[in-house]
């Protein structure tokens, strides 16, 4: 008996042996749109907003005194890359289990890209974001974004992305529509997703 | 093209037709030859027996500028199940027959609009109509608003929005019969819609779709007339020629 | 667990059925109502729409067409990333291999994402039989698996409960699979999502083994991608320390890039929404991050005959938005079970014929037919899967499958209207007996017709009749 494998490509290329193969190119809709205006940066904000989430835009000095206010009671964990700082937090050194994540009420985490059209962050779990697990366990989530990261669309975001890196995009807090399809915010990811949008560069 | 369910039990929608476009200065025949347009038998699966139907017609109608129908489920088939039935039956000048003729098939307010160019065909009908897009003059040929358009322009009318217009009145051929009771079901609100929009006739351009939806309004003793498209653009305040379907 | 699809009756005789419970088809017309609406209202604020759904068919084309060279690269990229790749050639196969990784862990239990494909291959009953428990993680499915129920929607399985009957069965279900219900649910959505938060949370953090689909594979970076809203997904791809994911071979695009059309299409043709709320890729295995074993189970079960068919393969672009059901008239009034299958609806009754084959079973032969041929799915699909054709198709090889054994009555129907149609004359003698045959169908005619609709009045004379009589009206009509 031939090995599944075997056997699966070898129906393959029996249902596609015959048929005359044109294979279409890759249309692209339409051009990347690399040069972010300020338009953009508020059309994010807006789209972020749409979501329940809570936006805050503001300049580069007041970003710890913002994040800190966001934070709720309890403790908090951040990756080890943070640029930010955060008084009392627990620094993520990757030993944190689940259950002991499941004990801290938030995070802080910078990201990778934010799209503007679809109002997503996009993180890839490089130090300034840590592990997958930090920014999902704990119910608030603190989401620290430039605006220089800030693109147009999902091309332009695709683009700038490795995909060898695991990522999260993000839209909104957690949500579902099955119930009656009716969208209700907060199920198991982060129920609170609070969006710094940083004006400047780091 | 009368199509067969026209010729069969809808003369009117027929004699509508050839008098609204002599009125338009076209010449117009009838190729006595013709039958049907196969869809019956494509749409139930009997592509075997859809090869006579369709050799019939490209017999019937090759030749002709144009092929103008007051049905646009016929004019799809033509234009988009001929081919499939032609190179089924292995015969490559019924393929290259179906080449030309599809083509030149036009459901009627295509024909008017798109050829003919008049939006106004000077007719008049004094009555509270509602417009149903049928499915596939709507989604298989994409007539668009050409009807509506058509509709605007007669005298007298007053056009009244259907809601839910473009949802499909459940007939689709033989799954009036393989699936009663769903094809019942969607007429049912099909009508409770028409009834709703408070007008005497529902309009459409496929007879076939009417007969379903006439059928349950009738049953329901709405009072509400089915109407082809022809009949009121063929009206003029000389004369009705609305068909005697009550 | 679950109920299964097996012995389902016919489409005709299961949407009798399904037609006649009026709890069941308001349930229905109110969800697809709501999800139709927002759905449009998000597609007409995208400019280029239609180019989208050109470069969405392109891209799943392109990988279809070029199947065999992007699995083998999509193996190859996957193993580098260190992950394993296993071939399953059915539905036994792929669940034997879940069974033999969660058994090497020792897991008792495993933990999963909702996935169209470990329910269409009945993942959950064959690892049930290896006395392993597979939660859903999904509330709709979670819905479903505690109330013994079956699926009858793509994206929300549960689209036939409504709140009321959804809190039921948490409040008399939930403590028998974990953490009981809290004694004050109401039927508040918000209330009984936050119930099912609570009793998936322990099963989330004890977890050792996750199993999910993916709803794209990307070969040239040995990438899978789950989209989902819930978290209950990034929950079951990130804390389990094995993940398996089992991956229909049709899931493969080619390049990263390629995901572009595809992630601005799901999400609004799905929930209506402009980005679903969370999004995870994984290539592999990430040290110090997420699963350090990764399994991915490529998946044939009927795909390649699927391929095989020039006409059917496009259904194979299907990215399970669920659109088509949402608009299919007739999906919204019979709902998803009577399709027989975790497959409902337009786009289920195209993708069982072609998976399964026809002329072998009566439930899957009616599925074509389940159709009045609108066209309303085809319009919303984002990948273009021209749908009305496929059925159409398919019907022939209904009817195809059926020749040469005792002639229905249908087909003898057929082959005496091909007999009629094909003369003008044969066809011109009929109609004289219109009349008869009309005042004889609706006194004696098939109910299936006459039982809620009357027959139009036959004329006096059909049109070529009229047209000979009257030289086409030139002479007088009398």
């Amino acid at each position: 008996m031939t090995d599944a494998r075997t056997e699966i490509l070898a129906r393959v290329r029996e249902a596609l042996a015959g048929s005359a193969i044109d294979i279409p190119e890759p249309a692209t809709p339409r051009d990347l749109a690399p040069v972010v205006t300020p338009d953009v940066i508020d059309l994010f904000a807006e789209r972020v907003a749409d979501y329940r989430a809570v936006v805050e835009r503001c300049g580069v000095d007041e970003v710890a005194e913002r994040v800190a206010a966001a934070l709720p009671p309890g403790q908090v964990v951040v990756p080890p890359g943070l640029s930010i700082r955060v008084a009392d937090a627990v620094v993520d050194d990757g030993s944190l289990t689940a259950a002991e994540l499941d004990r801290i009420a938030a995070v802080v985490t910078e990201a990778r890209v934010g799209i503007a059209e679809t109002g997503t962050i996009v993180l890839d779990h490089t130090a300034d974001q840590g592990r997958r697990a930090i920014s999902l366990v704990p119910d608030t989530h603190v989401c620290v974004v430039r605006e220089d990261q800030v693109v147009a669309d999902v091309p332009d975001a695709i683009a700038v992305l490795d995909p060898a890196r695991p990522q999260t995009w993000i839209s909104g807090p957690s949500a579902t529509s099955d119930i009656e399809l009716d969208r209700v915010e907060g199920v198991h990811g982060p129920r609170t997703l609070h969006v710094l949008v940083v004006a400047g560069k780091r | 093209m009368v199509t067969c369910i026209n010729d069969a039990l809808y003369p009117g929608t027929g004699q509508a037709v050839l008098r609204l476009l002599r009125r338009l200065g076209v010449e117009v025949d009838f190729p006595q030859a013709q039958t049907c347009c196969g869809q019956p038998m494509v749409n139930t699966g009997y592509l075997d027996e859809a090869v006579p139907v369709v050799r019939t017609f490209v017999d019937a109608f090759a030749g002709y500028d144009a092929v103008v129908t007051p049905s646009g489920s016929c004019a799809g088939s033509a234009r988009h199940q001929h081919s499939i039935v032609a190179r089924r039956s292995g015969d490559e000048a019924l393929e290259k027959a179906v080449a030309e003729v599809g083509p030149k098939v036009y459901e009627l307010s295509e024909f008017l609009i798109d050829v003919l160019n008049v939006t106004d065909v000077g007719a008049y009908y004094p009555h509270r109509v509602t417009y149903h897009p049928t499915c596939h003059s709507l989604r298989m040929l994409g007539v668009g608003d050409r009807p509506r358009r058509l509709l605007e322009a007669v005298r007298g009318i007053r056009l009244v929005d259907l809601p839910g217009a473009d949802q499909c009145c459940g007939f689709g051929g033989t799954f009036a019969v393989k699936n009663a009771d769903i094809s019942v079901a969607m007429g049912a609100d099909k009508a409770r819609h028409i009834r709703e929009t408070g007008a005497e006739v529902v309009v459409a351009g496929d007879n076939s779709c009417l007969t379903h939806i006439g059928g349950v309004l009738s049953r329901q003793r709405s009072g509400v007339r089915t109407v082809h498209l022809a009949e009121i653009l063929a009206s003029t305040e000389a004369g009705s020629i609305e068909r005697t379907l009550r | 667990m679950s109920g299964t699809f097996v012995g389902m009756p016919a489409f005709p005789t299961a949407a009798r059925e399904a037609l006649a419970d009026s709890q069941l088809r308001h349930n229905l017309a109110h969800a697809t109502g709501t999800i139709r609406a927002k759905r449009a209202r998000v597609v007409a604020e995208v400019e280029d729409w239609e180019e989208l759904r050109l470069a969405g068919a392109a891209v799943k084309e392109r990988a279809l067409l070029d199947l065999d060279t992007q699995l083998v690269r999509l193996e190859e990229t996957l193993t580098a990333n260190g992950a394993t790749v296993h071939w399953a050639r059915d539905a036994a196969e792929a669940n034997a291999i879940v069974a033999s990784i969660a058994k090497a862990h020792d897991a008792q239990e495993v933990v999963k994402v909702k996935s169209m494909v470990t329910q269409e291959i009945g993942l959950n009953e064959a690892l049930a039989a290896d006395g392993i428990a597979a939660w859903e993680t999904d509330l709709a499915e979670l819905i479903v698996q505690l109330g013994d129920d079956l699926p009858s929607h793509i994206l929300v399985p549960a689209i036939h409960r409504n709140r009321a009957e959804i809190r039921e069965i948490f409040r008399s279900r939930m403590a028998a699979a974990g953490r009981p219900a809290p004694i004050d649910l109401t039927d508040e959505p918000a209330v009984l999502a936050a119930a099912a938060r609570e009793h998936l949370r322990e099963k989330f953090l004890r977890a050792k083994v996750g199993v999910s689909g993916a709803n794209f594979a990307v070969a040239e970076t040995g990438t899978l991608v789950v989209v989902e809203s819930e978290g209950n997904g990034r929950m079951c791809l990130t804390l389990p320390e094995v993940l398996v994911s089992v991956v229909g071979i049709e899931k493969v695009v080619s390049r990263w890039e390629d995901l572009d059309p595809l992630l601005r299409l799901l999400p609004r043709s799905s929930t209506g929404e402009r980005m679903n709320p969370y999004t995870s890729t994984w290539s592999g295995i990430t040290p110090g991050d997420g699963p350090q074993e990764v399994h991915v189970v490529l998946l044939d079960n009927g795909r390649t005959r699927a391929l095989a068919d020039e006409v059917g393969r496009q259904a194979l672009r299907c990215i399970r938005c669920s659109a088509c059901l949402n608009v299919c008239p007739v999906y919204e009034r019979t709902g998803g079970h009577a399709y027989g299958s975790v497959y409902p609806g337009p786009i289920g009754a195209i993708l069982n014929p072609l998976l399964k084959g026809v002329g072998h079973d009566d439930q899957i032969d009616s599925l074509p037919y389940a159709s009045s041929l609108c066209g309303a799915c085809f319009e919303v699909c984002p990948v273009r899967i021209d749908i009305p054709s496929v059925l159409v198709d398919q019907r022939a090889q209904v009817v195809d499958a059926h020749r040469g054994g005792v002639p229905k009555p249908e087909g003898a129907a057929m082959k005496g209207a091909a007999y009629v149609l094909g003369r003008s004359r044969r066809l011109s003698a009929l109609e004289r007996l219109t009349g008869l045959g009309m005042r004889f169908a609706r006194r004696f005619g098939p109910s299936a017709w006459t039982g809620a609709r009357d027959l139009p009045e036959a004329p006096e004379e059909s049109f070529r009749a009229w047209w000979q009589r009257t030289d086409g009206g030139r002479k007088d009509d009398a």
